[in-house]
């Protein structure tokens, strides 16, 4: 494989990484919670319908949700336990509000279901890979979210070029994709090769920062081990550089394309998957387990002893928190996710899910709420925008609510990196502003949808009772004339019978 | 974690307007000096009484407009309006030019469009062109570069000046005062002298006016300074002197006579305190690189013609406030391509 020429995206940020806080010490294994909460939402699209009874008892790795529409996939118990209710909990989203959990009291056995593992899965079809992985739960590990098992299907309209495995990491603190492509190279590979195979995919290009050497010859060494793969696939070390971890971005370094405004990268023939996401569709596929766990690093200033954990969904995050020993009050707020794209949370008993990356207790050069200066429009965040927007003048009319203008300026290309916001020397909160924007104009969206589906009802409405007026009026008419016609066939034919076939015939055609 | 922002991101840059705006006053220190050394120690007092008189204008508009008065007046931004203005104004000037410009600029050029950020034009450029139209004697009576001078201006003398208009013994600002380089090579072409020639005279030096040349170095070491500091973006002051150093070597070539060489041009008047200090105030500029490209290249090529065929000697002012209308069309013509626009 000759090495290609990187390519590169305008702005970012180099960012301090303190990434070593949580590298320090193995992946180590979360203890079994005595209570899991478990959301039937815990990926983009509908919720998963649980399928278990209250008081059932189930065992690890069984179903406990089925998935629910095209865009879903099932949930399963972590391990064995009873099921203790099916009610609304706090779950970790922004909003604070509360979801549907599945309540499972562990029995601390962890006994395992009966498992059926694929040793060759190249006995499968594209199709039942798919199908596989949707029933093993395993949706994005990067963050997001989304059901992998869509983003595994070439589709009829595209053929994919190439896998793109998104070791990029570039969010400072984050480090759980670092550590588990150190420890368990060997099953990303595994998995890759999988998705390489239900994808069809030509090549498959793992792109690792340069900040994580290790990383790096841990995939090296893995990739050699597998003389097939390692014909098509490479390693691709790109300069760290915030937000490289960008799908939109991270396509841009590695192959200087550019995913077009509003598509996907299937548009142009690339598929991206988190090297987490590739772990669990191997030990999905090769080893019959559904996605029960997940790595959390849990770091930040208020942290004492960081690292990262395989944590069973469900946990709870005070539990992780208590794990690692924080000078943080009970109930303090902390963030899930990176300090640039996360959210903050507060409530403890939040459990931990699929989505949930990494928890941050205290970041360093933390941004104060104050009271923002106006916009001296010196265009520090058009400089540092990867995406080549203004966030400038996305500012001024999102505050103005001219919303039509947002537009024009692609607020809709925005992916909320929050680089604008870093480099403000207002200390504007820039990407709160343009989320504001964008709720508002897809409420508006929603809006006029309904009205205009209210319109057309209406018109088609009136029309059809215009119509049938208008037929009814023609049948009134159409009967007159026959009645008339024939009463005056019948007047004719009394007084001369004699006559007129020719006559009766005409009057017929008129009728 | 004590108080932290609700939205993400949770971390902040260095980068201040009050940064910013020290660094701009810093960067101006070595050229203040040079300006001390070459016309006296008026601009000190100049520079003292316009600071504050702008610091009052601004609390008392902040209070007015019911803003929050201490977060807006240690922005720093109305220190370096009065510093700019300060320097642009003749070294011996009598208090109330300096205040009736200061005046100006804060209230009318600034608050009453909304203050901090919202400012079309360039406030002290505002004031300035206010005070040049409105009391053009007062504002062309430079001081020659005192080394030339038999009389130095001490701190003394320039503070009963100043707010006196007292000179001591027999000394009269007659006496005292005298063209600027770029006025004498303005009158002195008008009256067919070749301006190699004017250039002997002992009011000039190695390539541009005795001084002046000097003040303009300190201005551009400055500007470096910021361009290093990441406070300004290289984009208008290249633009700028590059224009007016190609459309000067231009001239040079087809119509000598016509006016000084491209380096007389870069190291007078407020060329460099123009280029690196004042068509690169981010409010009231442009704000895509492209767009500070064409600003920056308007602004020397109309400080060349206002020098060349206006009626004024230097065109600094009147070219960034005339830039400064066009900057909407223009940063509306110059948006970068979006990621991923077809």
């Amino acid at each position: 494989m000759t090495q290609q020429q990187l390519g590169s995206f305008p702005g970012g940020l180099k960012l301090p990484g303190h990434k070593k806080r949580s590298t320090q010490l193995p992946i180590r294994r979360m203890p079994i919670s005595k209570r899991l909460v478990l959301p039937l939402q815990q990926h983009i699209g509908e919720a998963a319908v649980p399928i278990v009874e209250v008081g059932e008892k189930v065992l690890k790795g069984q179903r406990i949700a089925r998935a629910e529409g095209h865009v879903s996939v099932c949930l399963h118990a972590p391990t064995s336990g009873v099921i203790k209710a099916i009610a609304d909990h706090q779950v970790p989203h922004p909003s604070g509000l509360t979801a549907p959990c599945v309540m499972i009291e562990t029995d601390g056995e962890d006994r395992w279901i009966e498992r059926n593992p694929v040793p060759d899965f190249r006995s499968l079809s594209s199709h039942e890979i798919r199908q596989r992985v949707r029933e093993a739960g395993i949706v994005g590990l990067g963050g997001a979210g989304f059901p992998s098992f869509i983003k595994l299907n070439p589709g009829v309209r595209h053929h994919v070029e190439t896998l793109l495995i998104n070791g990029a990491e570039c969010e400072p603190y984050i480090t759980c994709d670092d550590m588990i492509m150190r420890e368990r190279a060997a099953g990303i590979i595994e998995g890759i090769e999988i998705m390489m195979f239900a994808l069809r995919a030509k090549e498959c290009v793992i792109a690792i920062e340069d900040n994580k050497p290790e990383s790096i010859s841990a995939m090296r060494f893995a990739l050699t081990a597998n003389k097939a793969l390692s014909e098509t696939t490479r390693i691709v070390i790109i300069p760290t550089k915030y937000p490289t971890g960008g799908e939109k971005q991270l396509i841009q370094v590695i192959t200087g394309k550019e995913v077009p405004s509003k598509g996907l990268p299937i548009d142009i023939g690339i598929v991206c998957h988190n090297p987490g996401t590739a772990y669990a569709v191997g030990r999905a596929i090769r080893h019959g387990e559904p996605l029960l766990s997940r790595i959390v690093t849990v770091t930040g200033t208020d942290v004492t002893h960081a690292g990262n954990f395989e944590t069973l969904f469900g946990t709870p995050i005070r539990e992780l928190l208590e794990f690692c020993e924080t000078k943080r009050q009970p109930d303090e707020p902390f963030i899930m996710g990176g300090p640039m794209m996360g959210y903050n949370l507060s409530g403890d008993d939040l459990p931990i899910t699929k989505t949930s990356n990494c928890i941050l207790a205290g970041v360093d050069e933390v941004a104060i709420a104050s009271q923002p200066l106006p916009c001296i429009r010196c265009g520090e965040c058009a400089v540092a925008c990867p995406a080549s927007l203004l966030p400038q003048q996305l500012y001024w009319y999102s505050r103005s609510k001219e919303f039509d203008k947002t537009e024009e300026y692609n607020l809709f290309d925005c992916i909320e990196c929050g680089c604008c916001d870093y480099v403000c020397p207002s200390k504007i909160p820039l990407v709160s502003y343009f989320r504001f924007a964008k709720t508002e104009i897809m409420n508006q969206e929603r809006e006029r949808r309904k009205s205009d589906i209210a319109r057309e009802r209406h018109e088609n409405r009136l029309a059809r009772q215009e119509r049938e007026r208008v037929e009814k009026e023609e049948r009134q008419k159409q009967r007159k004339a026959a009645l008339a016609a024939s009463k005056a066939a019948q007047k004719k034919a009394e007084n001369t019978e004699a006559e007129s076939t020719t006559e009766a015939a005409a009057v017929k055609e008129d009728n | 974690m004590s108080i932290f922002r609700l939205s993400p991101p949770y971390l902040a840059g260095a980068n201040h307007v009050t940064l910013q705006m020290m660094q701009v006053l810093l960067a101006l220190v070595p050229a203040v000096v040079a300006m001390v050394y070459f016309f006296g120690y008026g601009v000190l007092v100049n520079i003292t009484l316009a600071v504050a008189v702008a610091l009052a204008t601004e609390a008392l508009m902040l209070r007015i407009r019911e803003r929050p008065v201490k977060p807006f007046l240690s922005d720093g931004s109305a220190v370096v309006t009065a510093v700019l203005l300060a320097l642009a104004i003749p070294p011996l000037s009598p208090w109330w030019l300096t205040t009736v410009g200061v005046v100006f600029a804060i209230v009318f050029a600034k608050h009453l469009y909304g203050g901090l950020g919202y400012n079309p034009f360039n406030p002290a450029m505002v004031g300035y062109v206010l005070l040049l139209l409105s009391f053009p004697v007062e504002m062309t009576t430079w001081l020659p570069v005192a080394s030339m001078s038999q009389q130095p201006v001490d701190l003394m003398m320039a503070i009963s000046y100043v707010f006196t208009g007292q000179l001591p013994g027999a000394l009269t600002m007659d006496t005292l005062s005298g063209a600027t380089p770029l006025d004498a090579m303005k009158t002195q072409i008008s009256q067919l002298r070749p301006p190699e020639v004017i250039m002997n005279q002992p009011l000039f030096g190695m390539f541009s006016g005795k001084g002046w040349e000097w003040v303009n170095f300190w201005f551009l070491l400055g500007g470096i300074y910021l361009i290093y500091k990441r406070v300004i973006s290289w984009h208008v002051p290249v633009a700028m002197i590059g224009t007016l150093f190609v459309i000067s070597g231009i001239f040079q070539l087809i119509a000598p006579e016509l006016t000084g060489t491209p380096m007389f041009h870069l190291f007078s008047g407020a060329t460099m305190i123009g280029a690196f200090f004042i068509a690169t105030d981010p409010v009231s500029g442009s704000t895509t690189l492209k767009g500070r490209l064409i600003f920056g290249a308007g602004v020397g090529l109309l400080t060349f013609v206002i020098r060349v065929w206006g009626g004024y000697p230097d065109g600094v002012a009147f070219a960034v406030i005339l830039m400064n209308m066009l900057v909407p069309l223009i940063d509306y013509y110059t948006q970068p391509r979006v990621y991923g626009a077809r």
